[in-house]
């Protein structure tokens, strides 16, 4: 075989059929890059070896650093139907508020639909003057507004229930939020649009997977703020969290922030869904169950330092986390760092949005030995988010839903992070 | 008080302003009745939204047991999915056992979430018949109709469920 590597021609012209074989030859050539990097002694061979050749090309659409692939969803499917489960944000790999939209949570009850766009539409109807139906395509030219906030599973942080604290990564415990900027069409501009009757009180929206997932949402709330979101984090919405449009229901609980969205009806009552009747409804020590309780309520937790990690010899920290409301806007985080006997007001980092995850940040100076730190954060309507023994006095412990109350990290002296109730 | 009104006034006037501001495409497609009676599939406790067919639970008990009781377990106990029936413990034990029987408020919830999301292998698969006889089957083995009971848009909005008034409305207008 002739060596396309040899000059075809002076002045160092090579094989015009060389591109056609690039990858073979090419990765050939990578492959023994370290041994020329060796022979050919660099000028300062202090410089790292990425900065003695060229770089990898442009990508179209860009993914994380090989060094990051830790940083993943934990998937959590039922094995009899794999679209059914939940994957859950790593928010104690994560920093800032925004929630990269490969890692946003999921839920869904069977699988992810192929939506092609073309052929998706959006019905309104019942007590509206006008029933109209919306293609994508028109829907992208309304007027949008963008709005940043969080969307939490009603059943995040279930496990904070157990009588026994779990173990394991704060993600994967409390990773059922997630948080996002959305860009979408105001749902009360399209309600305009159908008119609706007097007589209308309720929404039941309806999405377009194999569950055809309905719920309903006082209209209310839905002329208040939601939106029909189109755009997530400035790129269209991923498949996994509705695409090619989501109803986002701010602050309230993540089921009727309604995917893959097709239908709204306007009706004078809820239709008593599933989803709001045999799920996210909380069993109380009564026997009586809360309903409707849409609220996503004020809660905070410590990501760093955090379970699955390991303190790296006393000194300062960092300690930073997450807090959030459905009510509205954080007003204060607080930490404790000697298991709740005293506590001192962490730096909330701007911007401050309701709705949205706000991140705090206080310093701390570790003496490498035991402690127990913790979280508790007030919102607007001066909410403070209860221990779990107010929680538990208050709901006891088989709601399932709605879980968040305060959560406790306790720190050996050798530096082992584990969760604790405290 | 004149200031007062006034401000409120202005107030007023800056809301109408910024909701005037909205204004759609209006590309909205009128749809005529047949559309919305095709796309509509809501079911409400009143029966509004049931259609027509009826099943018995004898019907019922060989659907389930071909489409449903590899995940839900025999007679409704659970498996891979919900537990449906046959609940060992009540809704104030710990723990308490949530079944259809002593937790569900309403009876034509069990038809629309079978018909619009069961089963996860072939949902839409069932007919209305199939659908109200797997109902009626799951009302029996719950102990709240009889075996040869007709379920239909006429019966199951008036079969009452034993925890009808068990919730309480978080949700205050």
């Amino acid at each position: 075989m002739e060596n396309q590597l040899d000059s075809v021609a002076g002045g160092g012209l090579l094989d015009r059929r060389l591109f056609l074989k690039r990858g073979l030859i090419f990765s050939t050539a990578t492959a023994v890059s370290p041994q020329l990097l060796a022979k050919v002694k660099p000028f300062d061979s202090s410089l790292p070896a990425w900065m003695l050749k060229p770089g990898e090309p442009f990508s179209n659409y860009g993914e994380p650093s090989q060094h990051e692939k830790k940083t993943i969803r934990w998937k959590m499917e039922n094995a009899m139907a794999p679209g059914n489960g939940v994957s859950w944000t790593p928010l104690h790999d994560l920093e800032g508020t925004v929630t990269p939209n490969g890692l946003h949570f999921e839920r869904h009850h069977n699988g992810v639909p192929e939506i092609d766009p073309k052929r998706h539409q959006l019905l309104i109807h019942g007590l509206v003057k006008r029933p109209l139906m919306f293609s994508v395509d028109s829907l992208l030219r309304y007027p949008m507004r963008s709005l940043f906030c969080f969307i939490e599973c009603g059943g995040n942080s279930n496990a904070g229930w157990r009588s026994k604290p779990i173990q394991t990564k704060v993600g994967y415990f409390h990773g059922m939020a997630s948080c996002s900027e959305w860009t979408g069409i105001p749902l009360s501009v399209l309600l305009d649009e159908a008119e609706i009757k007097a007589a209308g009180k309720w929404l039941v929206a309806e999405g377009a997977d194999a569950t055809a997932m309905n719920v309903s949402i006082p209209l209310d709330k839905a002329v208040d703020d939601c939106i029909v979101a189109v755009y997530q984090n400035g790129e269209r919405i991923r498949p996994e969290n509705g695409y090619p449009l989501r109803l986002l229901v701010p602050g309230w609980e993540g089921v009727l922030n309604v995917k893959w969205l097709r239908r709204l009806h306007v009706t004078n009552r809820p239709s008593m869904t599933r989803n709001e009747t045999s799920k996210y409804t909380e069993l109380l020590p009564s026997g009586k169950a809360r309903q409707f309780s849409f609220f996503m309520d004020a809660k905070s937790l410590i990501t760093s330092p955090s379970p699955g990690y390991q303190m790296n010899g006393s000194g300062l920290y960092q300690i930073t986390g997450l807090a959030w409301s459905g009510r509205g806007k954080i007003s204060k985080v607080e930490v404790s760092a000697d298991g709740g006997n005293s506590w001192a007001e962490a730096q909330l980092q701007e911007p401050i949005l309701s709705k949205c995850f706000t991140r705090f940040r206080i310093p701390w100076q570790w003496q490498g030995k035991e402690a127990i730190i913790l979280s508790r954060a007030i919102d607007e309507t001066g909410y403070q988010q209860p221990s779990r023994k107010a929680l538990i006095a208050q709901r006891g412990k088989h709601g399932y839903f709605h879980y968040n109350a305060i959560v406790s990290w306790k720190i050996t002296a050798d530096g082992e992070i584990s969760h604790v109730y405290a | 008080m004149f200031m007062r009104n006034f401000t409120l006034l202005i107030f007023i006037m800056m809301n109408y302003a910024h909701a005037e501001t909205i204004q759609g495409p209006n590309l909205g497609k009128p749809v005529n009745h047949a559309v919305v009676e095709k796309w509509n599939r809501d079911v409400f406790p009143n029966g509004e939204g049931l259609p027509k067919g009826t099943g018995t639970a004898i019907k019922g008990k060989k659907i389930f047991e071909q489409q449903c009781l590899s995940c839900h377990g025999v007679e409704g106990t659970g498996g891979s999915a919900d537990e449906l029936a046959g609940a060992q413990h009540s809704l104030t034990d710990d723990p308490p056992d949530k079944v259809i029987g002593n937790y569900w408020p309403y009876a034509t919830t069990i038809f629309d979430f079978i018909r619009r999301s069961m089963p996860l292998h072939a949902p839409g698969k069932l007919s209305n018949d199939e659908i109200y006889a797997l109902t009626a089957y799951l009302l029996v083995l719950n102990g709240i109709i009889d075996k040869d009971y007709d379920i239909n848009k006429i019966t199951l909005p008036r079969v009452e469920m034993p925890n009808k008034d068990g919730f309480i409305n978080s949700f205050k207008h």
